[in-house]
């Protein structure tokens, strides 16, 4: 008898004791699903049958079972999300994106803030004040001093100023930065002064149209730029005719005009200013026409450290090379535009017979005498040593 | 004044062509900045 009730217990605790657990699946029917809901209770939600969520509503998680803070999906630890925001915020934090490109991993850049307020104040208003003031300044200039005349008038003779190639590389540099200049300046006033007036929608439109314009017309700003600079550099070098050319204010101060070869010290200055700036408003911007792949600002800053000792920014976040590019673009374009209205007025309605030089090439030869005489004695030289002055020199009409 | 119509008018040509070349060459801002599972069309 005891034998037999010792081996019915056996039998019972062995039974118990070797059981899987998925022999619990008859009394707990989320075994397999680790307690979360199973396809059964989806179907009995999906068919509108009565589901007891107990198993969910009690499940709030367990802080006893969270991963160690060095786990792949532990807590932050010591680093709060506040924290982590301001890593965010100062591009100070390890950020993986899918996207390519520098500008990708920076998601937050305040310096931006003061780009923008630089450009909507400052540049904008210095812009205006330049603008409107050489404008102001030219047509006070015009009705005070008049046109410059040809003192005694018109020879009636005409001398070859400019070849077809000269002016064909100046009028695509003329037409291109013009029309840089109008696109720009809508782009830069758009939003001051077109979308109060006309609204959004013309802005949009204008904006548009200003920024392909822009982007492309450039390349022949560029191209010819350089051609520019290697057609005339060689009559371009300063001497010191120039300084006595200065001295007497082009002809303004004094009486009678100052020697000049084929370009007087005026007309230098136009040369290399537009050659020294469009060649720095080309850089800033190809860099703007290529966003990120041509940062030049932190290296051109760390050689202006390193030589005249200033203290400016040498590690720039991606969209700080940018801003900078920008404001400079805007600086020595604004620059350039004030300085190119004088060399328009000088050589349209300022001065009789400057047009001529650049519209059909051929200038008075008592105008060239005036302002370019050095210029004339070495043409009709060479004139007279060749053909005797015939293909150089003629009547005016024929 | 010839030239200077003639100037302006390969003006707009070689804008034109810049245009071309460039978006052809796949220089666009879209097309650099994007990762190659973004569809830009």
């Amino acid at each position: 008898m005891n034998l037999k009730v010792i081996g019915a217990a056996l039998i019972a605790f062995l039974t118990f004791a070797v059981t899987p657990s998925y022999a619990n699946e008859a009394t707990d029917p989320r075994a397999t699903t680790g307690g979360a809901q199973t396809l059964e209770d989806i179907l009995a939600r999906q068919q509108g049958l009565e589901v007891d969520n107990t198993f969910r509503r009690q499940n709030q998680g367990n802080p006893d079972n969270a991963q160690p803070t060095s786990g792949a999906l532990g807590s932050l630890g010591g680093i709060s999300d506040a924290d982590i925001y301001r890593g965010i915020r100062f591009s100070d934090v390890d950020i993986k994106v899918s996207n390519k490109g520098p500008a990708a991993e920076i998601l937050v850049q305040d310096g931006g803030m003061s780009w923008l307020l630089t450009r909507e104040n400052q540049i904008r208003q210095y812009a205006a004040y330049g603008l409107g003031g050489i404008l102001v300044a030219l047509t006070a200039f015009y009705f005070i001093r008049g046109r410059m005349t040809i003192e005694g008038g018109p020879s009636g003779e005409t001398i070859e100023r400019f070849k077809n190639f000269e002016r064909f590389g100046h009028w695509c540099l003329a037409g291109s930065f013009i029309m840089l200049s109008i696109t720009g300046l809508i782009l830069l006033f758009g939003r001051a002064v077109i979308i109060p007036i006309f609204g959004h929608q013309v802005n949009g439109a204008l904006a548009n149209f200003s920024i392909w314009v822009h982007n492309n017309i450039a390349w022949v700003f560029m191209f010819s730029l350089v051609a520019i600079f290697l057609m005339w550099v060689k009559h371009n070098i300063p001497n010191k005719l120039d300084w006595e050319w200065l001295k007497m204010g082009g002809g303004i101060v004094g009486s009678g005009h100052p020697h000049a070869k084929k370009f007087n010290a005026g007309q230098k200055i136009i040369f290399w200013m537009t050659i020294l700036l469009g060649a720095s408003v080309s850089l800033s911007g190809l860099s703007l026409l290529f966003p990120f792949e041509l940062p030049m600002f932190a290296k051109t800053f760390g050689i202006m450290n390193s030589v005249l000792g200033t203290a400016f920014p040498t590690d720039l976040l991606a969209h700080e090379e940018m801003q900078y590019a920008h404001l400079w673009h805007a600086i020595v374009a604004i620059t350039m535009m004030i300085a190119i209205l004088a060399h328009i007025y000088i050589g349209s309605v300022g001065m009789e017979g400057a047009f001529d030089a650049m519209g059909s090439g051929q200038v008075d030869l008592e105008w060239a005498r005036q302002h370019h005489d050095l210029w004339v004695e070495e043409e009709q030289a060479k004139a007279a040593a060749s053909s005797g002055g015939t293909q150089t020199v003629s009547q005016a009409g024929k | 004044m010839k030239t200077m119509f003639f100037a302006f008018a390969m003006t707009i040509v070689v804008s034109f062509g810049a245009y071309f070349v460039l978006s052809n060459m796949g220089l666009s801002s879209a097309e650099t900045q994007s990762a190659p599972s973004v569809r830009l069309d």
